[in-house]
């Protein structure tokens, strides 16, 4: 069971509009570290579902963010 | 016991310079500036008087006051009479004596004495100066021409003008303009003739008069008299709490008779109010009495049944039994709950306990996500602390004033009256906001500079307003280079340096003309102390956090933090939503703004709780409602709040509400989100419980129990015992005891007790060894992050965009009579000022749709429709329309939609795109919900 994709890739894509002026190297950590921080396991998994699936419409500082996050947490990936 | 303030007479002068005089024989040092009155009643001597009173600059009229000094002639007035080295003052003499007995019975002789039946008797100044004169005789007899016979006009709610007792000493017309800045009363005529009047001859309800009881407060005789005290009497005793409405925390005297609240009275010495109030504390209390309250737990299998009542007992074991079972067969995440900001901070905190450590889940959140929780994120980003920087007093010495989207006036009275006090002194003013509020242009009050930007464009403008600032030279360096990064202040320089942040660029997205925005920017920078306050014309947007960030840069590269008269301010909506923050309540952070993946310091509530908190962050309200639609999410322990009418997007709202299985709502009125409840618990208002509230200047004010709990038990005791019944007990036998355990837990609340603020007062966290007294001013000399940190505030616009079917932007917000959902001033004498929402329309926009003012109106956006009426106003711009959300029939927030800001998912309230069209009939959402709120409130009551 995932939450409606279209409103978490929104979200996610809303945090990369705000880090985008900065260098990649921070936004991405920026971005990744909002949504660890931020967003409750359900909605990672729902958002890792989603990337697992290719990402569609994810910004590409989104893509990123969220692959390093996936990494970092293998379990939540895995088990979205 | 009754309180009763010291009246000195005239205001307090707070000058360095002090001088020595003496009074009767006696010496007496005072401050310069100080009137002969006030410097006798500090050494307790009472000069006697009418026309005078400390809130107020004295006038001189009565010359009751009238003392002798050695070597001058004549007997001045004390009351305006200023201190001097040396001078020898006699307060009583014979000839003073005489004098004043003269006075009085001129006073007397058109004054009916009808002392033993009116109200006033017992607390008259003018019975009392004449005890006080020793006035025996009235020689001029009762029959020359008076004014007895005037009529009452009792139009006014709350209070009674009885023109017959009037003694014309101007107090009343001196409070309206000098305290609450609205100059509604003149005196009309001259001599014999004079008489008080509300505006042109007008009644009170019909006149400019906002009902702030100041003028109440200042009269000396019954002419204008609280209808309460006409009707009940005198108090007996009075009791110091807190008003429960606004983030201001204004403080008040309850005063009572028994258990029965006859009069709230402004108290002085609120270090937030100073002594003034507005018309909700002041006089909306009538709700806590209402016949509508619920005082009966209830409980019912599926929100079609009637409810049923129970015992307490039977109530919370259904509840406790129902989240045990969701629990077990969704599994423990699926429960969650929402603190309160209407309820004390000890409350807020059991509920998030409750949360955590009962449910084992951090899926708790509060009322602030639909309004500042961008506050706290962009704070917390750039200076370190989730909260704003100064007291209210601060704007006692800014230079120039910046309100950004926010209306003081009518959302936060008592502060606006401060507000508008030194704009009169002769600070400048700046006005950011779409619409023309009231302070653009006021009594004696013009904003150098109103930018009526287009909603959804904060971001551009204060972008643009720090281009001119850092292109111009117009940053503090050595400031910037001594308190903040300069990495990142050097980031942001480039970034808002670039061309197209110029507010000749910005023009199209923001509709303000660069010159204006250009010059706006000078005025800010050019003053040493320069303050910004604003509100949720901020923060309830889908950039909300980043222009809380771009208001930290202007602030921070002009040097305006960690002074008195500067600041970011945020002007707090509910009376406890700073401190709903401060307990807790986000499920993501621990008490004190902690993260909740901190080990350490979940390591300490793990201690202190005896549990192990999970270090995932919960689900947030609009999150938990998506889960719930999604069906993840299947229960709810609501405190007070009513999501169903206050949150965006109301049919996703219902939608996640009635997916769920177990709601649980306590609160003092079945509210709308009790239309889709199982349980209703019945709580109990702020005069039924002891605990504090935490007002926007982090100030933690007493509220104390005037009357016992309505329902038997306060809320606080009700949260314990659904703790127990779902096996985590909570063992807490007054609030002070919880006081003790957030103060044992909380680095910045480390010196807070309640017996301190009894003390105090008040106490401003941060409280704690490094700041034993509390702080008024925040980042004195170093930010609380260590260095100011720059942020790049990148402008996005919204996408909620206006096109050929939606071409209107609606923006909504609130008025000065009504609060939030309404649930309490609707059910007050404040109906007769705003009996129901409108919309306001320019008349552009209306003649184009063919709608006349006062027209019955549908308003469409592409999640929903309502109706309403509509009134054409000027304060609007052409393409935007505004109204409250006041009124649940109206249901605004059916319209508004779920975007919401990028960092805290605060919903967008701001910028909805609509259209407006005439309408003879209610939308199908209106019909609909009507019906299922009446049948979803039948109760079946249990037998006696
Ligand atoms: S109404 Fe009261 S305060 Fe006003 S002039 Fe008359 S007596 Fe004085
Ligand atoms: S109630 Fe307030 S606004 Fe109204 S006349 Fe009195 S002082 Fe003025
Ligand atoms: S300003 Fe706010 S706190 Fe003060 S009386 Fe009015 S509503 Fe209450
Ligand atoms: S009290 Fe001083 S003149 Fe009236």
């Amino acid at each position: 069971m995932t939450l409606d994709d279209n409103r978490l890739i929104s979200m996610a894509n809303q945090i990369a509009d705000f880090f985008k002026s900065y260098p990649e190297g921070e936004a991405v950590e920026g971005i990744a570290t909002h949504i660890q921080k931020f967003w409750d396991p359900r909605m990672r998994r729902g958002i890792f579902a989603h990337l697992n699936k290719g990402g569609a419409g994810l910004h590409p500082l989104t893509l990123k963010a969220l692959q390093q996050l996936a990494a970092k947490q293998p379990d939540l990936a895995k088990s979205a | 016991m009754l309180i009763q303030e010291t009246d000195y007479g005239t205001p307090i002068r707070l000058s360095t310079k002090m001088v020595t005089l003496t009074i009767d024989g006696q010496d007496i040092t005072v401050p310069e500036g100080t009137s002969i009155m006030r410097a006798a009643a500090e050494m307790g001597t009472k000069v006697p008087k009418l026309c005078a009173t400390d809130s107020i600059e004295a006038f001189g009229s009565c010359r009751l006051c009238a003392v002798e000094i050695e070597g001058r002639r004549g007997t001045p007035a004390s009351c305006t009479t200023p201190v001097e080295n040396g001078l020898k003052v006699w307060t009583q003499t014979g000839k003073l004596a005489k004098l004043r007995r003269n006075i009085m019975e001129l006073y007397i002789s058109d004054h009916p004495l009808d002392c033993l039946t009116c109200p006033a008797n017992g607390n008259c100044e003018l019975q009392d100066m004449a005890g006080v004169v020793g006035l025996r005789d009235v020689r001029y007899g009762f029959k020359g021409s008076n004014h007895l016979d005037a009529v009452k006009d009792e139009s006014n709610p709350y209070f009674t003008f009885d023109a017959s007792k009037c003694i014309v000493c101007s107090r009343c017309v001196r409070a309206c303009e000098e305290v609450q800045g609205t100059f509604a009363l003149t005196i009309d005529s001259r001599g014999f003739a004079s008489t008080v009047s509300p505006g042109q001859k007008e009644d009170f309800l019909g006149s400019e008069c906002v009902s702030c009881g100041a003028c109440v407060q200042a009269c000396p005789t019954a002419t204008l008299m609280e209808k309460t005290v006409i009707d009940a009497g005198q108090a007996e005793h009075s009791i110091i709490t807190t008003c429960a409405y606004c983030g201001v925390g204004c403080s008040f005297k309850a005063e009572m008779r028994g258990t029965e609240v006859v009069n709230m009275v402004p108290y002085k010495d609120g270090e937030a109010n100073h002594g003034h109030s507005c018309v909700k504390g002041r006089f909306a209390w009538g709700y806590t009495t209402h016949q509508d309250r619920i005082t009966k737990p209830m409980i019912r299998a599926k929100i079609t049944d009637p409810w049923k009542e129970v015992s307490w007992e039977e109530a919370i074991n259904y509840a406790a039994s129902e989240f045990k079972r969701i629990q077990g067969k969704y599994g423990r995440n699926a429960v969650g709950g929402i603190t309160s900001s209407r309820c004390t901070n000890e409350e807020a905190y059991l509920v998030q306990k409750l949360v955590r450590a009962a449910f084992g889940v951090n899926n708790v959140d509060t009322c602030a996500r639909v309004c500042h929780s961008p506050t706290g994120y962009g704070l917390s980003q750039t200076f370190g602390t989730s909260a704003g920087t100064q007291n209210f007093d601060s704007v006692r010495e800014a230079d120039v004033i910046m309100v950004i989207g926010a209306n003081p006036t009518d959302a936060h009275p008592v502060f606006g009256s401060h507000m508008k006090k030194r704009l009169r002194e002769g600070a400048k003013l700046i006005v950011v906001d779409p619409r023309r509020i009231d302070l653009v242009k006021s009594a004696h009050i013009k904003a150098s500079y109103h930018l009526p930007l287009k909603p959804g464009t904060n971001v551009a403008m204060i972008n643009a307003l720090a281009h001119v600032i850092v292109t111009e030279g117009l940053v503090k360096e050595d400031y910037v280079a001594e308190r903040c990064d300069m990495m990142e202040f050097n980031r942001w320089r480039d970034f808002v340096s670039d061309k197209r942040h110029a507010p000749e660029e910005m023009e199209k997205y923001t509709g303000v003309k660069a010159a204006d925005v250009r010059e706006a920017a000078r005025l800010y920078a050019s003053v040493k102390n320069a303050a910004i306050y604003y509100g949720l014309g901020v923060t309830e947007h889908s950039q909300g956090s980043t222009m809380v960030m771009g208001m930290a840069n202007l602030a921070m590269a002009t040097g305006n933090v960690g002074h008195i008269g500067a600041g970011v301010n945020p002007l707090r909506g509910q009376n406890n939503v700073q401190g709903s923050c401060d307990m807790g309540s986000f499920p993501h952070e621990l008490t004190g703004y902690r993260h909740i993946s901190t080990d350490a310091v979940r390591e300490e509530f793990n201690r202190a709780w005896g549990v192990t908190l999970d270090p995932e962050p919960g689900l947030r309200i609009p999150n938990m409602l998506d889960a719930a639609v999604d069906g993840t999410f299947k229960g709810i322990y609501i405190q007070g709040e009513d999501i169903a009418q206050s949150d965006p997007n109301t049919k996703h709202v219902t939608a996640g509400l009635e997916a769920m299985e177990c709601v649980v709502v306590q609160d003092i009125f079945l509210n709308e989100t009790a239309n889709y409840a199982h349980v209703f618990l019945p709580g109990t208002t702020f005069l039924e419980k002891d605990g504090t509230f935490t007002n926007a200047e982090r100030r933690i004010n007493m509220v104390r129990q005037a009357i016992p709990p309505v329902p038997g038990y306060a809320d606080w005791e009700v949260t314990m015992m659904l703790s127990k019944a779902l096996g985590y007990e909570m063992k807490y036998s007054h609030p002070s005891e919880i006081m003790d355990e957030i103060a044992a837990l909380t680095p910045t609340f480390k010196g807070v007790s309640y017996k301190r603020i009894d003390e105090m007062g008040s106490i401003q966290w941060p409280c704690n060894d490094a700041a034993p007294n509390g702080t008024p001013t925040m980042h004195i000399d170093k930010f609380v992050r260590g260095k100011g940190r720059f942020m790049i505030t990148e402008f996005v616009p919204t996408e909620e965009k206006v096109g050929p079917r939606f071409p209107l932007i609606l923006t909504t917000g609130r008025i000065l009579s009504q609060y939030n959902v309404g649930a309490q001033t609707r059910r007050t004498g404040n109906v007769a000022w705003h009996p129901e929402d409108i919309l306001e329309i320019h008349a552009f926009d209306a003649e184009q749709r063919g709608i006349r003012d006062g027209d019955n109106v549908a308003i469409v956006s592409r999640v929903g429709e309502t109706s309403l009426k509509a009134v054409i106003s000027e304060r609007m711009q052409p393409g935007v329309v505004y109204t409250t959300f006041h009124h649940f029939g109206t249901g605004a927030n059916v319209i508004t939609t779920d975007f919401s800001d990028w960092a805290t998912n605060c919903p967008e309230y701001k910028v909805t795109a609509v259209e407006v069209r005439l309408s003879n009939h209610q939308s199908e959402w209106q019909r609909e919900n009507a019906l299922f709120r009446q049948a979803s409130r039948r109760i079946t009551k249990a037998a006696e």
